[in-house]
């Protein structure tokens, strides 16, 4: 199975070295990084090339960085049916980039693209229709980036008195409880009480 | 001539088009759908599906529990089917850790996700059948339905959010008496599908209202990402418990049922054989938990499992071990991974972005019924508005995976 990924990734690497950045081979599954600028080129060539045939898309995703200057990094998934096997596309995006929308090679980016945009807040250039796709109408802010606060800004409620849904401040009766239960033994980076003593 | 031609017409005599809100409270939508149609008479010009209605932010709250604390969220993705859906989160953090599953809970979870096909394609089946117009199929596939539940709740005590399949096997062995009697049931079950046969598939009204409906060809599965019942529809006999075998698949003896024309009906026909092949999986993994090789632990005891009860009781280091488990848990080597398995509805992946930490830094679920109900516009186009329904319910969707 690595074998076949091996000769796959060295192929890509051969046929497309302005594209590819590196290709990486873990836990049994391909990962080839491209760079942006050429990710829809890249991609049609995965579907048209015989030895890839990676003809149906699987999934697009978003991780974020907040500390990397390239905060974004957009993730592929890619199956071929006709050759089983899969492969995973990263390429690397800054905050106030755009990226190629690839609708015009899998019509089934769409959603994804949209689900991306509303979650992260990278915009897909091409996009017939970006639009938000699974929050509210109205929704402000990008929840899955990492400075969002898991409880969000707003909170919703029906108003008896003005007879419709209002929306309000998030107000906790108490703090959002986030455990942290790292073994303080094991490298966790804060100051637990009492730590102070140590200097003296 | 002066004047304008065009406008001959008054404004009411003009025909224009109709927009319609399908849902979010229609019966046939099969849970929290909005769908803007956009209608030239009784024609769908123009599908708009709005999802998210359901949506509860899974992913943004998995980054902040710990990999078993995650485990119940994947019970509220498709909650026709729940353990398919634990299933790859399993297979996921397995993947990570390089942890061996025993043979017997590699069994066990072979037979509950063959269960829950069964009950995914019961509810879908009947349903679908509501949503043309008959009532009797509902009925008698929840009764049957029913059953199954109580073997989910006799195998982990819940009905519908099992959280049973746990990272390194399944959190407990199952009874004997429970093995005998899903035996029992397996045994009886074909003669309920003959029953569900000669309800449905020679029906006039159903065959009317779903033969040539939604016909699916290779061209558009590729485009539109589909998987599972919908490619098998229209005869590409893709798999993964045969393409990529997970688990112990390559060891059951099992046919693929494909479709021919990959119209609604002929999805229909396929889910129905899909149940008969799982009763028969059923009836084998069972054989194979009797067998001895089929016996022993049903968790690979080790840093991802907790310890066995009884050495609790006596070992303080098997005492510190369940604490850390359920408070810190545990942590996995940095990496990331992509894991599927051939849930009911088609291919439901995990993909899980690890740090190194007792937390995923991120996690994409990948839900069939997402790309599936994408595509809504380009197969509704050019149906009439009462087949919408039929293809939603041929689709297969269920809100809590498509909006997680």
């Amino acid at each position: 199975m690595s074998e076949a990924l091996e000769i796959l990734a060295a192929h890509l690497e051969l046929k497309r070295p302005d594209d590819v950045v590196s290709t990486e081979i873990t836990f049994g599954e391909l990962t080839v990084t491209v760079s942006p600028a050429g990710i829809v080129d890249f991609v049609e060539f995965l579907k048209t090339d015989a030895t890839c045939k990676f003809s149906s898309l699987v999934d697009i995703t978003a991780i974020d960085n907040p500390s990397r200057p390239e905060r974004f990094d957009v993730v592929y998934h890619f199956l071929s049916m006709y050759q089983n096997h899969r492969i995973r596309i990263k390429t690397a995006v800054r905050e106030d980039e755009m990226i190629a929308s690839i609708v015009d090679v899998h019509p089934s980016a769409n959603w994804f693209e949209r689900e991306v945009f509303d979650m992260f807040g990278i915009i897909f250039s091409g996009h017939p229709d970006l639009r938000r796709l699974l929050t509210d109408y109205g929704f402000r802010g990008y929840p899955l980036r990492k400075d969002f606060p898991t409880t969000g800004y707003t909170e919703v409620r029906y108003d008896d008195e003005l007879k419709r849904v209002v929306y309000e401040p998030v107000s906790l009766t108490q703090e959002y409880r986030q455990f942290d239960n790292l073994s303080p033994w094991e490298g966790a980076k804060y100051i637990l009480p009492g730590d102070e003593k140590q200097e003296a | 001539m002066d004047g304008n031609v065009s406008d001959v017409l008054t404004g009411e005599q003009k025909i224009r088009n109709f927009n319609i809100n399908f849902g979010p409270q229609h019966p046939a939508a099969h849970g929290v759908l909005r769908m803007v149609l956009e209608l030239d008479g009784e024609i769908v010009e123009r599908a708009d599906p709005h999802i998210g209605l359901l949506h509860r932010g899974t992913e943004k709250l998995m980054e902040s529990r710990t990999y078993l604390q995650n485990l119940p969220y994947l019970d509220r993705l498709d909650y026709v089917a729940p353990m398919n859906q634990e299933h790859a989160w399993c297979l996921a953090i397995e993947r990570l850790a390089g942890v061996e599953v025993p043979r017997r809970a590699s069994l066990i979870r072979v037979l509950f996700s063959e269960i829950g096909r069964v009950l995914n394609h019961l509810l879908n089946v009947t349903t679908q059948a509501m949503d043309v117009g008959a009532l009797t199929p509902p009925l008698w596939g929840f009764e049957e339905r029913e059953k199954l539940m109580i073997f989910y709740e006799r195998a982990c005590g819940a009905r519908l959010h099992a959280a049973y399949f746990r990272p390194g096997g399944v959190h407990q062995d199952l009874p004997p008496k429970l093995i005998d009697d899903i035996e029992t049931w397996a045994n009886e079950f074909p003669k309920m599908i003959a029953d569900i046969h000669t309800l449905l598939t020679e029906n006039r009204i159903f065959k009317q209202r779903n033969a040539d409906i939604g016909i699916i060809s290779e061209q558009e599965i590729l485009d539109w990402g589909y998987s599972g019942v919908m490619v098998r529809g229209s005869g590409l006999a893709w798999d993964l418990r045969r393409s990529e075998p997970y688990e112990l698949y390559d060891e059951f003896d099992f046919k693929i049922p494909v479709g021919k024309n990959g119209d609604c009906y002929d999805r229909y026909l396929v889910r129905m054989a899909e149940m008969e092949e799982s009763t028969k999986i059923i009836l084998q993994a069972i054989e194979k938990l009797r067998a001895p090789e089929g016996q022993g632990d049903v968790l690979a005891r080790g840093k991802l499992t907790p310890p066995k009860r009884g050495d609790m009781k006596t070992s303080m280091e098997a005492l510190i071990h369940h604490f850390k488990l359920y408070t810190e848990g545990f942590k996995l080597p940095a990496g990331e991974v992509y894991a599927a398995v051939e849930a009911p509805k088609g291919e439901f992946g995990v993909y899980m972005v690890s740090d190194g930490t007792n937390k995923p830094y991120r996690a994409k679920l990948r839900a069939p019924g997402f790309l599936h109900l994408q595509s809504m516009d380009h197969v509704a186009k050019g149906h009439q508005l009462a087949d919408v329904a039929a293809l939603i319910g041929t689709m297969d969707i269920v809100f809590g995976e498509v909006d997680r």
